[in-house]
């Protein structure tokens, strides 16, 4: 039989074709649905939160940090409770990362304030004497895209029903909505107002003067981001 | 025509040749100077004064690397050998096809125009996060059409070639156009976010180019991994398993060892390989039944693997002299040897209990690093020291080089891996560690400022690596140059495939 596929380019392909195709089937789709749904207590993502984790992605945060806790004691310990399937139905794109040259990040919310992620963004060493991580000084004068963040929310309603403008179940028996825009300008009128609670957390003063003055730098979001890990 | 020997085209070949040996310095550059930022972090600002830090910062320039080496240096070396390679062994010139040239010609400069709008891309910082898919949807249109030329052209070869029977080597190409063309469609199934349309009846909102990824959370994560671990497999294992069926034959003019041997590690290796990315998932929320499976493929995975590399190293039976007197065998060797150790050291890490320990550490990076610097790294270089003279119809310029390149990036990937080994199970260990009272007995950052020496170590194993780059790009670079010209069309020993 390999005789004659090897003197027949095409059945040769479809071959390999059905053999690697195989694992693919058995591994990855009979979990597919059940793995998407969320557990209680997750909610989706403000557009502030949004357009945080867009600067968190966009400087490859977790290229360092993970954001699975494994069931492990010393994990659990360090980090919190491990973490749960369903915790993670509304990331698009997951962000587990793949190497911890600094801390598991899944619930840093839980034990950082804004105050100390401020600093820690400014001048990690200064924070964590020894730390290897370099300074996000450009997070202070950038802006954050709160567009796309606003996009990406519509996009997460639109094509996968995330359940936005929608009461969600929390632990405690009460539920939340999460409001979504209904222009962009309202986008950005919600972002601000979000940014102007976690900027009077900080102590930048030029932060300040941009959020006041209606722009919202990229720190604010990133912070609003890790803030929302719990 | 039929009793002349074929006169093969090589236009393309030498293209990718360049940008193999041109990407392959930008990415290990690249390299260099993040294991530098490391473990020096007040690296990561020098240009600073010129208000870069931005763009030299460590993780800008980490996808960079990656992408850089795997889809920089590592594929323009498969291309350059498949247009060598598949001429020769299909006994077809690509003169012959106005058509396929063309198509050639077409991969090349569409592929470099991909590369560089990969480039402005990531240090802009527009990415997708995925690794080694960070790509958004307008680059990964791209890559796909990039993709289908090639294919065209691999398959159009094979539709007029002479020789009936598909050598094995060609059997790892069709694989690798198969394997990365099915990996790369499902993994990078996104939605432009523009498509999305307001409550007010506004579109066309936010970025153009951003998108979000069509899986979420845990499937998001199966999806990768399945894609990650395997572009691995149909990147770093397939097609430089395509290579030295071809190339270690020829260099030593031994005959492949055993042709059922091939068969086996053939078939095996595509069926078995595609289960193991579960393994990187192991005590993630992925089901415990996945991350089994991945572990016990991971492990199976052995067999196809040194299924090659033995045929490989019994290739050279009767012939080991040759190892003393040819660096170029010795580089080859040495890719096999790695290739086995590097399938030896993955399947230890996929059982459960190491990767309690290794996962998340340097340790993965060690192994990586073995893999790609010791086996893809010197096979690529290899093949090119082989076809430089008979592409370029001039002897190679210096063999001793060659060898004194052989000992720098032998010490350099030895360095690497023992440090990184070192770095990732203390690691490992400190992370795990309890004091008497059931307390962790460090905090984080105890376990950053252990790894500084292994640090230090790997960054100087990764610069002689480079060094010795520099030396294979000189080495080739002279033999284009100032070789002397080459009157025979074959230089070195017979072969035993008749080409």
């Amino acid at each position: 039989m390999f005789h004659w596929l090897e003197k027949h380019p095409f059945f040769f392909a479809v071959g390999v074709f059905v053999v690697i195709a195989f694992a693919g089937l058995v591994e990855i789709l009979p979990n597919f649905a059940q793995a998407a749904q969320p557990v209680v207590g997750t909610k989706p993502y403000t557009i502030l939160q949004m357009a945080g984790r867009e600067v968190y992605i966009k400087n490859s945060c977790n290229a360092c940090h993970s954001q699975l806790i494994r069931p492990f004691k010393a994990e659990t310990d360090r980090y919190g409770h491990y973490s749960l399937s369903g915790e993670y139905a509304y990331d698009r794109p997951f962000l587990w990362g793949s190497k911890r040259t600094g801390p598991d990040l899944h619930r840093v919310g839980n034990y950082r304030t804004t105050d100390w992620h401020e600093n820690h963004m400014k001048d990690p060493a200064g924070v964590v004497p020894g730390s290897v991580m370099p300074a996000y000084t450009w997070m202070f004068t950038n802006l954050a895209d709160i567009d796309t963040a606003y996009a990406d929310q519509l996009t997460n309603a639109e094509f996968f029903n995330v359940p936005y403008n929608k009461p969600v179940p929390m632990k405690d028996g009460s539920t939340v909505t999460v409001p979504m825009a209904k222009s962009v300008a309202d986008a950005h009128a919600m972002a601000l107002a979000e940014a102007k609670v976690i900027t009077a957390d900080m102590k930048d003063k030029n932060v300040q003067d941009m959020v006041a003055a209606g722009k919202i730098p990229e720190i604010v979001a990133l912070i609003a981001y890790l803030n929302s890990l719990k | 025509m039929e009793n002349r020997p074929l006169e093969y085209d090589y236009t393309v070949a030498k293209m990718f040749m360049l940008t193999t040996i041109l990407l392959g310095i930008v990415g290990m550059l690249i390299g260099v100077i993040l294991a530098v930022e490391l473990a020096f972090p007040s690296a990561n600002t020098m240009l600073g004064g010129l208000g870069l830090n931005e763009f030299t910062n460590f993780s800008r320039l980490r996808p960079l690397h990656t992408d850089a080496v795997i889809f920089g240096f590592t594929l323009s070396g498969i291309w350059a050998t498949w247009y060598y390679v598949g001429q020769r062994v299909l006994k077809v010139s690509m003169a012959e096809s106005k058509v396929l040239m063309f198509l050639g010609k077409l991969h090349f400069w569409l592929y470099l125009l991909v590369v560089v709008s990969v480039v402005v891309s990531l240090f802009a910082g527009v990415t997708t996060s995925k690794e080694y898919a960070e790509f958004e949807w307008p680059i990964d249109i791209g890559v796909v059409l990039v993709w289908v030329i090639w294919g065209l052209g691999l398959f159009g070869l094979i539709g007029i070639r002479r020789e009936r029977s598909l050598y094995i080597s060609i059997w790892y190409y069709i694989a690798t156009f198969l394997g990365i063309a099915m990996l790369y469609l499902f993994n990078n199934m996104e939605i432009p976010t523009i498509l999305a349309t307001s409550p007010a009846g506004e579109t066309g909102i936010g970025a153009w180019y951003h998108s979000i990824s069509m899986y979420s959370g845990t499937n998001d994560a199966l999806v990768e991994w399945w894609y990650g671990h395997n572009a691995v497999a149909f990147g770093f294992t397939v097609p430089i398993v395509a290579m030295i069926y071809y190339f270690l034959p020829k260099e030593s003019g031994q005959a492949v060892y055993s042709y059922k041997l091939s068969l086996l590690s053939f078939w095996g290796l595509m069926f078995v390989y595609l289960w193991a990315g579960g393994h990187h998932l192991l005590f993630s929320t992925v089901p415990d039944w996945m991350q089994t499976m991945g572990s016990i493929f991971s492990v199976v995975l052995i067999l196809p693997s040194w299924g090659s590399a033995i045929n490989m190293l019994l290739t050279m039976k009767g012939e080991w002299q040759q190892v003393a007197t040819s660096p170029l065998i010795k580089f080859m060797i040495l890719a096999s040897t790695f290739y086995m150790f590097s399938t030896l050291e993955g399947p230890i890490q996929a059982i459960k209990s190491v990767n309690a320990i290794a996962h998340f550490t340097d340790w993965i990076i060690g192994h990586v690093h073995d893999g790609t610097l010791g086996w893809v790294g010197f096979m690529i270089m290899a093949a090119l020291f082989h076809m430089a003279p008979r592409v370029f119809k001039r002897e190679l310029y210096s063999k001793s080089l060659m060898g004194t390149q052989f000992w720098i990036q032998t010490l350099g990937v030895v360095l690497y891996f023992t440090s990184m080994w070192i770095a990732g199970i203390t690691q490992g260990m400190m992370w795990r560690a309890h004091d008497e009272y059931g307390n962790l007995a460090y905090s984080f950052i105890d376990t950053v400022s252990a790894l500084h020496p292994y640090w230090t170590i790997r960054a100087v194993g990764g610069l002689l690596y480079l060094v010795g780059f520099f030396m294979f790009a000189y080495n080739i670079y002279k033999t284009m140059t100032a070789g002397r010209r080459v009157e025979e069309s074959e230089l070195q020993n017979a072969s035993p495939m008749a080409a």
